[in-house]
């Protein structure tokens, strides 16, 4: 069980959930964040004030998948994310302790495994 | 417009409310942005409101260098004379006929060319090039505004041939509306058009565009009279309730459609409204403008729910609030103008079936020469400069991109460069 966290650029985001649509990995989180991963600064000018923009707009997915659903996760990130330019974003996995479904109490496996109806 | 049977002289009454009505008629382009802005995603607000501010300077002074001239010097046939170009001849003095200062009449004119070409940029909003706009814009101005205006109102053929146009249906209305259609079909569909869900950012400046719309619509139509006679004060009472019975039409086939009342169709409607009356305004009696209201907004319903299906990227609806209901009400005006009310000219329902026929030849003519030249205009212009933003430019957003700015910057992470330091800079977030 992990948790895989996908930073990337809010213009992909969609782009990225269709292609975890098409992975078959449901249960997404989606946050906006700012973050700066080393892409050029952005000058931006109002009135007489200039400013380079160090912070730049993010997406940031959290999905929490079975082991066997890292990769496809991992996979669909990057497809949907990728641009080839620099700020294209990052992902990060991590080991998850526990999950609980908040509904059933369901724990860990059965927690991220989605709801078949 | 009469034959003066005195030497023309100011009415300062009329003069008074021409300068207001002018005033009114500029805000409309403001109000068009705000309205415009709030239906774009936030990336491209400002560049969608810039898109219209844009259109203030350049349909100001193309207007003043040859517009103007082109569209109300002499009464030639196809096109106006150049005896005003640079404003040449323009001054205190009325024009024949007139009640008010040429300059007046010149800058209220001039309003109306500016919020055309403001009108048109909602079919390519979110990746049109700022620059290729602009001059698309300036040639617009003279090759087509220009041109519709003489026709209905500058002496020329439409006019002559007595299709009646009260505040612009032919020009304004229906010369952007289809202008908008053949605009979106050159400059092609955003790159996310069909895939994703692209929508309204803030629809309370939806609803207040719309709102500022109406207001100054006041003084497009009821100004449209040219003084404070019976033609204007009939226009300003039919704007008042065309859009109010348009509103309820609207109201109506929302609930039937959808079973709730939309905010964003509420300020469709208003616009759609205000539209429909215009070319109608001071020729048909209340009752009628009301019965246009409720009527008119049918079909251009229909066109806006049709319109998403297609492939065509026609993105903020101009083709439907406004090519399709100025239509209509030019039409409309055929069948229920009453001399009893104007003064000039019966409709089709009161007896003169050759003015219904004189409005037929105005609906037909003047979309298909507004769709053929902006096509035409287009396709050179983009032989000579790419029309849209890169793929890249328009993801990360227009505004960004063409201006520098944001319409909701929070300054977190902004770092300050001080001009007088040079390089220097000051931070003020030191991302790690």
């Amino acid at each position: 069980m992990k948790l895989v966290i996908g930073i990337v650029r809010p213009e992909k985001a969609n782009d990225v959930l269709e292609a975890l649509y098409r992975a078959e990995v449901r249960g997404v989180s989606l946050s906006r964040v700012q973050g700066h991963g080393g892409e050029l600064e952005r000058v931006e000018t109002y009135r007489g004030t200039t400013v380079k923009m160090g912070l730049e707009e993010k997406a940031r997915f959290e999905i929490a998948v079975s082991d066997d659903f890292v990769q496809p996760t991992v996979n669909a990130l990057r497809e949907g994310a990728q641009t080839g330019e620099v700020g294209d974003g990052k992902i990060f996995v991590l080991p998850l302790e526990q999950a609980v479904r908040i509904r059933t109490g369901e724990a860990d496996q059965a927690a991220v495994t989605p709801v078949v109806k | 417009m009469g034959v003066p049977l005195t030497v023309a002289q100011v009415d300062t009454g009329d003069t008074a409310w021409m300068l207001a009505s002018t005033a009114l008629v500029l805000l409309m382009t403001i109000g068009l942005g705000v309205f415009y802005a709030g239906l774009v995603r936030a990336k491209n607000s400002l560049n969608t409101f810039m898109m219209c501010v844009s259109a203030l300077a350049i349909g100001a002074v193309m207007w003043a260098l040859i517009g103007y001239s082109l569209a109300f010097d002499g009464d030639g046939s196809l096109i106006g004379g150049l005896g005003h170009v640079a404003l040449n001849g323009v001054g205190f003095e009325p024009r024949e006929g007139g009640t008010i200062p040429h300059l007046v009449f010149m800058a209220f004119q001039g309003t109306f060319c500016m919020i055309t070409l403001a009108l048109i940029s909602g079919a390519v909003v979110e990746r049109m090039r700022f620059g290729a706009w602009m001059v698309f814009a300036a040639l617009w101005s003279v090759l087509v505004y220009a041109v519709l205006a003489h026709w209905a109102f500058g002496g020329g053929w439409l006019a002559a041939e007595g299709a009646l146009d009260f505040a612009g249906g032919v020009p304004v209305e229906m010369g952007s509306g289809f202008a908008a259609l053949a605009a979106a079909l050159v400059v092609g569909a955003r790159k996310d058009y069909g895939r994703q869900a692209l929508l309204p950012h803030n629809t309370v400046y939806v609803l207040l565009g719309a709102g500022l719309l109406w207001f100054g619509w006041f003084g497009f139509n009821g100004g449209s009279g040219l003084g404070t006679g019976n033609s204007s004060v009939l226009a300003f009472a039919n704007t008042m309730l065309t859009p109010a019975c348009a509103l309820l039409t609207w109201f109506a086939l929302d609930l039937i459609r959808g079973r709730r009342v939309t905010a964003v169709g509420a300020a469709t409607a208003i616009i759609v409204g205000c539209v429909l009356i215009t070319p109608a305004g001071g020729f048909i009696s209340p009752g009628w403008a009301m019965a246009l209201g409720f009527l008119g907004a049918l079909p251009c319903y229909a066109v806006i729910v049709w319109r998403p299906r297609t492939r065509v990227d026609e993105t903020l609806d101009v083709l439907a609030a406004h090519g399709i209901a100025g239509f209509t009400g030019i039409l409309f005006l055929g069948l229920v103008a009453q001399m009893s009310w104007n003064g000039v000219a019966d409709g089709l329902f009161y007896g003169d079936a050759g003015q219904f026929w004189s409005q037929a030849l105005a609906a037909a003519v003047a979309p298909a020469y507004a769709f053929i030249a902006t096509f035409v205009l287009l396709k050179v212009l983009g032989a000579v400069m790419p029309l849209r933003a890169t793929e890249h430019d328009e993801a990360v957003g227009m505004d960004v991109v063409y201006h520098g700015e944001e319409a909701y910057v929070t300054g977190e992470g902004a770092i300050l460069v001080v001009p007088e330091d040079g390089e220097k800079e000051v931070p003020v977030a030191n991302p790690v």
